[in-house]
């Protein structure tokens, strides 16, 4: 190949989608609207299996130590018992390179709530029942679970999540600190929060053993997840299988903000079920309670956030070093810090990470991991330095908006973040907001408006492939096997299918959700219309490059996920403006939020009807992490206390009144074909400081650590 | 223990046998492969399994099979009559009421119930006046549906969809 047609060929597979197509752009209703609404969508534990087995899981009831003896006896002898399975008798595993995954592979305990075994029953009332008479005895060593900015034992991960480097360092902030007219230097703390999709982690395990005439053995799943082709390849790593064993399907998706991005114990322990009564599908939900100790959750973060300006409130040093824990058998390291450097323009930057291994179960992925606690700290402190320095938080932080990116010195893709906050000043009528924190009163109610800076990442996940089908008559199948866990990406992929091929809407069908079709990669980090939509645009190019506008019958292409060549010549980045009314009751400190505005600069929008669902389910959801959610670790033993939606509180309609999002006109002419650059986590990132900042702005009283309750606001 | 019962679901006759511990969720579920309730917490705090018995609206995952027998069940999958989705169900459609479906068909029998409740003048905590019609406003649907809880963020569309229906 010449390099003239390799120009040529990265120029047609970077081409964006025109606007002439007649799908993207549109508000199309969701394909799987009717299924959802009429309740015939299945679920993981909803689909149909013949003979099924119900799996009851035991946990361990102390945070460190060991299982010393197990009396599984009466258990068993319970009728319709099946099996009572634990670390004497569970298969063994051919990797437990990841001890997450290294379900009853000893006797060691690690955290509470820690999976010690499984019952299997005929039904879950016998296999419930069964599992409350088993008898376990511990050898307890001391746990420790509480996280603290003076543990002695605090590391310095390798790297954070994504790949970030854990540190940065540029000029002097020490010196800057010293020499600026105006500082700011607090600190901001984020509790331990739980994504809890509404749909429990479940899975429903199918083990054919094979042997003999009948060939390999195999394994399929119903899974809850938000990627089957990370199932599958993980439950073959894990089982000693080839992938092409193993089969994993999930149509329908009931949320899962991150917490089912990747396989958790829950399947391995599902399948270990599965191996000791071969060939019945043993079904596993874990229980609303047990999530709490195993699918995962975002880690509580202690954040010092250092602001240096000049009297007009330029910025000469930002510095924002994290705290956070992770689990002791297992890291994961959050990248709370990491969106502050390329935010603000200051010379004198710098960013940390530390963290505490405890005696806590393995966090994860939440919705906007990083940038949602991290973003926290950083835009309260704005809104700090905006008071230190007598300046509209609005004005601040147009003074501080950086021509390049700081980080990387590479020019933006698209940086439209004054425009977000010019438009959603006028918009939200800024202009009215109190000058002087806790000066408006409406009866017994004290009045404020707040704003914050919102942004995300561009990510585009190499690693996707899609095949396009035609069938003679007119209509198109589309394969990949994405998921779409409520983002609406089933109807969008739809809508590029279309335009990419140049037929209506209704000609195409696409196919997700099954690790039998082409792979593809997670649907996380805001990266599916991005990753799969581009990768679909390139198997309906080479479809139609392949057969023309008439094709025969049976014809079909595939493509991969194009280059892009702009993510290394450009920093990328969508950007965002939240504003919050709150109204704080003078009497009781009760706090409501009668408004919330965001208004996003996200590259192009596939569908504005599944988009603006997107964000303000985002803000909701930020509403909630400012007001609500908080997961107590009762550090005498180990447990999350309120492991319920009793007392683990999300935001629920009585809590939601306005919550409006718009964004700009806009494409990203570097993002991939599509120029769009994801939205499904942007919504939450900035939300809860701006609620933050209009406490302040009602009450004067600073808080600097969520949730924010109304005893914080009696004084 | 076992008991035979009768449940008429959804318009059809059921009988079947229950251990008296089967929550009418479970029965619903894993003996009679009616899955549009569906099982989010199992406490009766999210709202998920919400059918309408016997017109009324009620967390299946809170009361026992057994103390049913014979009662009228109805799921969001009944709503829909002759493959045409109730009112509501098309004003969730209309509004994007739902992003991941999974609280939708008991965000449905609630919304369904609840504006009965409305039209027999039941009054909220929001009501003001007791003893009068209630005006169904977006407080009172905001209240009303408190106890059907939506991780998506969904709220602010779902309210907008019963605002439709109460309009109209």
């Amino acid at each position: 190949m010449t390099a003239e047609e390799t120009a040529e060929e990265t120029a047609e597979e970077t081409a964006q989608v025109s606007a002439q197509g007649r799908a993207v752009g549109t508000p199309s209703p969701r394909v799987d609207g009717r299924a959802k609404v009429t309740g015939s969508a299945a679920y993981a534990y909803d689909r149909p299996v013949d003979d099924p087995v119900y799996a009851h899981p035991l946990q361990a009831t102390i945070a460190r130590g060991r299982v010393i003896a197990i009396d599984t006896v009466a258990a068993a002898g319970v009728d319709g018992v099946l099996a009572v399975v634990t670390h004497r008798d569970a298969a063994r595993l051919a990797d437990t390179e990841d001890a997450e995954l290294s379900v009853l592979q000893s006797d060691a305990v690690a955290f509470r709530g820690q999976f010690i075994g499984v019952v299997l029953g005929e039904t879950p009332e016998i296999a419930r029942y069964a599992a409350g008479l088993v008898r376990v005895e511990y050898e307890e060593e001391p746990h420790d679970t509480e996280l603290r900015a003076d543990r002695t034992d605090l590391y310095r991960p390798e790297r954070v999540n994504e790949g970030f480097a854990t540190d940065t360092d540029e000029g002097d902030v020490d010196a800057a600190m010293e020499a600026a007219a105006v500082t700011v230097d607090q600190i901001y703390t984020t509790p331990m929060e739980h994504n809890n999709p509404m749909e429990p982690h479940t899975t429903v395990a199918v083990w054919d053993p094979g042997g003999g005439f009948l060939g390999d053995a195999r394994l399929s799943l119903f899974d809850s997840t938000q990627s089957v082709h990370a199932v599958r390849s993980t439950l073959a790593r894990v089982f000693g299988l080839r992938p092409d064993q193993v089969r994993v399907m999930s149509p329908y998706v009931g949320g899962g903000f991150g917490s089912k991005g990747m396989p958790h114990a829950h399947n391995v322990l599902a399948v270990l079920g599965a191996r000791a009564v071969p060939g019945r599908p043993v079904k596993l939900a874990l229980t609303r309670h047990q999530m709490f100790s195993l699918a995962g959750h975002r880690t509580p973060t202690i954040q010092r956030v250092r602001l240096g300006a000049d009297e007009g409130g330029r910025l000469t040093a930002v510095a924002h070093e994290a705290v956070e824990h992770t689990s002791r058998i297992k890291e994961y390291a959050e990248q709370t810090a990491a969106g502050t450097r390329m935010m603000y323009a200051a010379p004198n930057r710098r960013t940390a990470h530390r963290l505490a291994a405890l005696d806590v179960p393995v966090p994860s992925w939440m919705r906007a991991p990083g940038e949602a606690p991290g973003f926290f700290g950083l835009e309260v402190a704005m809104d700090e330095l905006a008071v230190a320095c007598g300046l509209d938080p609005v004005e601040l932080r147009v003074r501080n908006e950086p021509e390049v990116d700081p980080e990387s010195g590479r020019p933006w893709s698209g940086r439209h973040l004054v425009r977000c906050l010019r438009e959603g000043a006028v918009r939200f009528g800024w202009e009215g907001r109190p000058a002087v924190p806790g000066t408006r009163r409406e009866g017994r109610e004290l009045v404020g408006l707040g704003v914050a800076s919102s942004t995300y990442p561009y990510y585009r996940i190499p690693g996707s492939r899609a095949v396009v089908a035609y069938d003679g008559r007119g209509r198109y199948t589309v394969r990949i096997g994405a998921a779409d866990i409520g983002t609406g990406a089933w109807t969008v992929l739809t809508q590029i299918a279309a335009d990419a091929l140049g037929c209506p809407l209704g000609a195409v069908s696409v196919e997700i959700g099954d690790s039998d079709l082409p792979r593809a990669t997670v649907a996380g980090g805001s990266s599916g219309t991005a990753s799969w939509g581009s990768t679909i645009v390139a198997a309906c190019r080479a479809f139609r490059h392949a057969y023309g506008e008439d094709p025969p019958r049976g014809a079909e292409a595939g493509g991969e996920m194009p280059r892009d060549p702009d993510a290394k010549r450009f920093s990328m980045h969508s950007f965002g403006a939240q504003f919050a009314e709150v109204r704080v009751d003078a009497d009781t400190g009760e706090i409501r939020v009668p408004r919330m505005l965001g208004v996003f600069s996200v590259g192009r929008v596939i569908n504005p009807r599944t988009a603006r669902s997107q964000f303000i389910g985002g803000m909701t959801m930020g509403l909630s992490m400012a007001l609500h959610e908080r997961s107590v670790l009762d550090h005498r033993t180990g447990h999350v206390i309120n492991h319920d939606f009793a007392e683990y509180h999300i935001a629920t309609s009585a809590d939601v009144m306005d919550v409006d999002a718009v964004w700009l006109d806009e494409e990203d002419v570097h993002a991939g074909p599509l120029g769009a650059r994801g939205i499904g986590e942007i919504g939450i990132v900035g939300a809860p400081a701006a609620i933050a900042n209009a406490v302040h702005n009602a009450t004067g009283i600073r808080v600097r650590d969520l949730p924010i309750t109304p005893d914080l606001l009696l004084h | 223990m076992d008991a035979r019962i009768t449940l008429r679901v959804d318009g059809r006759d059921r009988s079947l046998t229950v251990d008296t511990r089967t929550t009418l969720l479970d029965a619903l579920r894993d003996h009679l492969s009616v899955t549009s309730p569906k099982k989010g917490c199992d406490h009766g705090q999210c709202g998920s399994c919400t059918v309408l018995l016997d017109g009324r609206r009620v967390v299946s995952c809170l009361t026992f099979a057994v103390a049913h027998d014979g009662a009228d069940v109805t799921t969001a999958e009944g709503l829909v009559q002759e493959g045409e989705p109730h009112p509501v169900q098309r004003a969730f459609l209309e509004e994007d009421g739902f992003q991941c479906g999974f609280c939708t068909p008991g965000q449905i029998c609630s919304a369904v119930g609840m504006l009965e409740e409305v039209k027999a003048g039941h009054p909220s905590r929001v009501t003001d006046d007791l003893t009068g019609p209630v005006t169904l406003d977006d407080e009172e649907i905001r209240e009303r549906l408190s106890g059907n809880l939506c991780r998506c963020g969904a709220y602010v569309n779902i309210v907008a969809a019963l605002r439709e229906e109460a309009d109209s």
